[in-house]
């Protein structure tokens, strides 16, 4: 192998890396809570909604989940100005990313509130909760605590497909790393490096996400022992 | 030079569109197989192969499918060889899937109660044998759903390998929309071929998903 690595001039890079990251992680934060917002008003209006806001909303759902997020940046970026709404990349990014985490919570969130047996509402309403109460202790915590690894799995795959948005150059971590490999030409140590910060990242992430869920949810903890086969 | 869109651009999109159903279907091949083999090491009882699936599960699932389209595209540059772009997409597509297809169907082997290995032992039959007769027939049903719903994510993931210049429907749109200044016509166009490969595959997982829920 004649190939020298050099990672050096693409290390003296580093502050700049790091404001990429930083950007894609408030990129991401900022879908993630938004993304979050729409998925528990989309799932609130499939489910106590009339029928045609659900239809609606089925759509909406449908629409993003079917097409990749790619296109739906190209969309927003250079369709949406053509018919008089412009954004800057950022914005663009931003609107795209949290349009579609907003599609996935939706359809997770409702399958934890539909995982709610109606009896438990029925139940509720007879200790004299409110509507509100009922809402918050007998549906939407339980049905959050059903979906909690789903909707953290999503959140981790909307970091990661973060890096999709530079495609019109948003300037967060993969915009950055095109940047500097157009610069030094060392596509492998640039793109190693970037790697190795979203994974960084992902990680972080996802082990916050876990000390958040042990916090959120203290009463109920089932452990279910893994099958592991003999032989291989 | 900038002309209408018309018939011929059309005609372009569709031909991106048979490139991208091509290698799909190839990520999904090639993933299915790679990840049928990472979830027998995942569930395996040797430390050693059960550790190696599940670090290369773990940091696939944790790198963005762009990062992979890159290393694999310009990664072989270390050793002097220059990949051809169907090629890099494809390795890129597979590599990546395969870690998810792991998981799924790890999940849905340990999904069979564990008493199916141990009875299906009691009648002498070989680890092979048990595998094949009794755990696959029964992690199969309960894995159909998420595999045909992770095939939407395949088909819509192959639009990244645009960005290093694979020419399936997404690099399709971009080269006519530059060449059309229309952007929001060729993007809706774009965006209806992808509903329309991936829409009936949603359909059918969940279809399946009832019809096995309504059953057990």
């Amino acid at each position: 192998m004649s190939y020298r690595f050099q990672f050096d001039v693409v290390l003296a890079q580093s502050d700049r890396f790091i404001e990429g990251a930083a950007l894609t992680l408030q990129l991401s934060g900022e879908a993630i809570v938004f993304g979050t917002v729409i998925g528990i008003l989309g799932a609130l209006a499939r489910t106590e909604g009339p029928r045609w806001l659900d239809w609606i909303v089925g759509a909406y759902v449908e629409v993003i989940r079917n097409t990749p997020l790619l296109v739906q940046v190209f969309l927003l970026f250079f369709g949406l100005p053509a018919v008089g709404v412009k954004f800057t990349a950022t914005e663009a990014a931003l609107f795209a990313l949290t349009v579609n985490l907003g599609a996935y919570a939706t359809e997770i969130i409702r399958a934890g509130i539909e995982a709610i047996p109606h009896t438990q509402f029925e139940a509720g309403l007879s200790l004299s909760l409110t509507r509100l109460q009922i809402f918050r202790h007998i549906i939407f915590m339980p049905a959050l605590e059903i979906i909690y690894p789903a909707l953290g799995a999503q959140f981790t795959l909307t970091l990661l497909a973060s890096s999709i948005v530079s495609v019109v150059a948003a300037n967060e971590l993969t915009t950055v790393a095109q940047i500097i490999e157009g610069e030094t030409f060392r596509s492998i140590e640039v793109y190693t490096i970037t790697t190795l910060l979203y994974i960084a990242m992902a990680l972080g992430l996802r082990s916050i996400l876990a000390l958040l869920g042990l916090v959120l949810f203290r009463r109920r903890r089932v452990v279910q022992p893994q099958v592991r086969m003999s032989g291989i | 030079m900038i002309h209408q869109f018309g018939i011929h651009d059309i005609l372009y999109l569709l031909s991106g569109a048979g490139w991208t159903l091509i290698l799909s279907a190839v990520t999904m091949i090639g993933g299915g197989m790679i990840g049928f083999c990472v979830a027998l090491m995942r569930i395996s009882s040797s430390h050693v192969l059960h550790g190696i699936a599940v670090v290369y599960i773990e940091l696939i699932q944790s790198t963005p499918v762009l990062m992979v389209v890159f290393l694999v595209y310009f990664g072989p540059g270390i050793f002097g060889i220059e990949l051809p772009k169907f090629p890099a997409a494809a390795l890129a597509l597979v590599v990546y899937s395969s870690a998810f297809f792991a998981e799924i169907w790890r999940g849905a082997i340990q999904s069979v109660p564990r008493p199916q290995w141990e009875a299906s032992s009691a009648l002498a039959l070989t680890w092979l044998q048990q595998l094949r007769y009794v755990i696959l027939p029964q992690a199969v049903r309960v894995s159909l759903p998420p595999t045909v719903g992770f095939m939407v994510q395949v088909v819509k993931n192959t639009s990244v390998t645009s960005i290093v210049g694979f020419v399936d429907v997404s690099r399709a749109g971009q080269l006519i929309s530059n060449a059309t200044f229309q952007p929001f016509r060729v993007y809706l166009w774009v965006a209806a071929i992808y509903f329309v490969i991936c829409y009936p595959m949603s359909v059918i997982s969940r279809r399946i998903e009832r019809k096995f829920n309504v059953r057990r």
